[in-house]
């Protein structure tokens, strides 16, 4: 990799040992991937996967307090994933002791770090960080250093931001540095398609069940989905993006997608059509079928399959307002049309701190508490890290949640006939 | 026994049991729950994938096409070596993936963990390599099976 003289400097030590080995871990990480330079982060805001002060990762926040106490701090303010606990969300007194005093213990240390390494506000956990009320929207062509796998597919695919699937620290180092290597999905040629996915579905695929058998297929290949225009029309629209979060998060979780293209919809396919497909590119037809083969081999990992679930979430990625809005009205409808006034299954919408404070003005806010649901800021997945919790019969709508835990997958209208009382068959 | 020859991530040698993965290794959901449980033999938690779940993970020979999942992946196994909770060597069928690299590399840099990663290994690596053969890895990529 060709550096420029300040970069070499840095490298060199001129900025101390600390900030060298920085460099040195973005020079090794480029020259795996063929990088011939680094770039410089364009956006205004960074985004960093990590979260919580869990106590066996005790070693990130010691070389966090090493880059702390070498004087780095991030180049450009940033936001993070959602907090891991909310005392609003259901948990047993033993469940919060294990919680409070063997896992999380480190998340004061750790907050601490964040707010002193550049964390914009206490409001900025979130994994939907580009939703216009969290405000870290990259604009189109921006270079990111950001890691969370359903926001950088987000920012690539629906906004034409460009960043890697970094990891976690690694993404802090960019934003340190403020340059990132050059290759993969920050290169034109990393961005064009490898497989052709044919939607051939009669009715509206399940964005969760779409983006997972997508994922489950192409792994971490660029597909250009075809089929689509049908069901999302050509309009990035506020439904559309809602249904592109959701779908991009399970291609992201079930396999490795940073990046994807819909045909006459996401930004480089509208601008550069077929283009994009390079040659050779395998092809993968989807229909409802196929989806239904998907959902049928997901295993279910409860001790007892048949067990009532105990819990219900909703909100990995976490909801938009308008998901907030259309949730509440559905269960509304469900229950009323069930003979029901509270939800049959206790039940967690999650969303941004920021959405949560704005729906909290409406009168749909005042509904959701009243049929029993509870808002919570939270990451459901660092909840159901919980070994108390994972034996619980959880559902949820999301496939990233039933991909690293024990929830278990259902479709958002199965969900909904679950928490409304209605019985699934 | 069979050769075979890949690209070197992280310099170093080793002997170990092979343990095999035949499809993507999704790093935060198998070690998950051996890290949050303190497991000393760090078996696999990721319920998704039958050829690894719940056998030990420590000390192995981890064979892989690539990995998958959470872009936490790559702080995950940065805390797996600074632990000292990592396989021996780690051996990828395919190009190394983004956040692998990113959990080799931070191994390496930031912590004293030795943990040789190879590569581009390639597909009759992966078909031919079995759970619970022996393997070698040395020093310019080349990595024995048998």
């Amino acid at each position: 990799m060709k550096l420029t003289p300040e970069q070499q400097a840095l490298l060199n030590g001129e900025k101390g040992e600390v900030m060298a080995k920085v460099v040195k871990t973005l020079v090794m990480y480029g020259e795996t991937f063929g990088a011939e330079r680094m770039v410089p982060v364009t956006s205004k805001f960074g985004h960093t996967v990590i979260s919580f002060g869990l106590k066996i990762m005790k070693p990130v926040y010691e070389l966090y307090d090493q880059l702390i106490e070498a004087g780095l701090v991030s180049d450009q303010k940033f936001t993070a994933d959602p907090r891991p606990v909310d005392p609003n969300v259901p948990a047993s007194f033993i469940e919060k002791l294990v919680f409070n005093k063997f896992m999380y213990t480190e998340q004061a240390r750790f907050e601490k770090q964040m707010e002193k390494l550049g964390l914009i506000d206490d409001d900025s956990f979130t994994c939907a960080c580009y939703l216009d009320q969290v405000n870290n929207k990259p604009l189109k062509g921006e270079v990111l250093s950001w890691a969370e796998s359903s926001a950088v597919v987000y920012a690539n695919s629906v906004l034409g931001a460009k960043c890697n699937r970094n990891s976690g620290i690694i993404e802090l180092m960019g934003s340190i540095a403020g340059f990132v290597p050059e290759f993969g999905l920050l290169t034109d040629e990393g961005r064009k398609a490898t497989w052709i996915v044919e939607v051939k579905c009669e009715k509206r695929p399940e964005p969760q069940l779409l983006g997972s058998a997508i994922g489950m297929k192409v792994m971490e290949d660029v597909p250009y989905i075809k089929g689509m225009e049908k069901w999302l029309g050509t309009e990035l629209n506020d439904e559309v993006c809602t249904y592109l979060k959701d779908f991009g998060a399970a291609t992201a979780s079930n396999g490795a997608v940073g990046l994807y293209h819909i045909e006459n919809l996401t930004p480089e396919a509208v601008e550069q059509g077929e283009a994009l497909i390079k040659e050779g590119a395998k092809v993968y037809v989807i229909d409802d079928a196929e989806l239904q083969r998907v959902q049928d081999n997901y295993p279910v990992v409860w001790k007892d399959i048949n067990a009532k679930p105990q819990l219900c979430f909703v909100g990995c990625p976490h909801m938009t307002y308008r998901q907030l809005c259309d949730w509440t009205e559905a269960v509304e409808k469900g229950l009323e049309a069930n003979g029901l006034s509270k939800v049959a299954i206790p039940t967690v919408f999650t969303a941004p701190s920021a959405v949560i404070k704005e729906f909290e003005k409406t009168v749909l806010y005042a509904k959701l508490k009243s049929m029993g649901i509870v808002l919570s800021y939270i990451c459901p997945l660092m909840y159901m890290n919980n070994p108390l919790v994972k034996k619980k019969a959880v559902i949820t709508s999301s496939n990233k949640l039933r991909t690293y835990t024990t929830a278990r997958y259902y479709t958002e209208a199965q969900i909904l006939d679950m928490i409304t009382g209605k019985e699934v068959k | 026994m069979k050769q075979f020859k890949g690209r070197v991530i992280v310099p170093g040698t080793c002997t170990a049991e092979a343990l095999v993965s035949k499809g993507g290794f999704n790093t935060l959901a198998s070690y998950q729950t051996p890290m949050l449980l303190g497991d000393k033999q760090v078996k696999c938690s990721d319920q998704n994938n039958p050829d690894l779940y719940k056998k030990p993970m420590i000390g192995k020979a981890l064979c892989l096409p690539m990995t998958i999942g959470s872009t936490t992946g790559g702080m995950v196994l940065y805390t797996v070596c600074a632990l000292g909770k990592q396989p021996a060597c780690m051996l990828f069928s395919m190009p190394i993936d983004s956040l692998a690299a990113s959990g080799a590399i931070l191994g390496d840099v930031w912590t004293e963990a030795k943990m040789p990663v190879v590569d581009m290994l390639g597909d009759e690596f992966l078909e031919y390599a079995q759970t619970g053969m022996t393997i070698t890895v040395k020093e310019d990529g080349v990595v024995e099976v048998g």
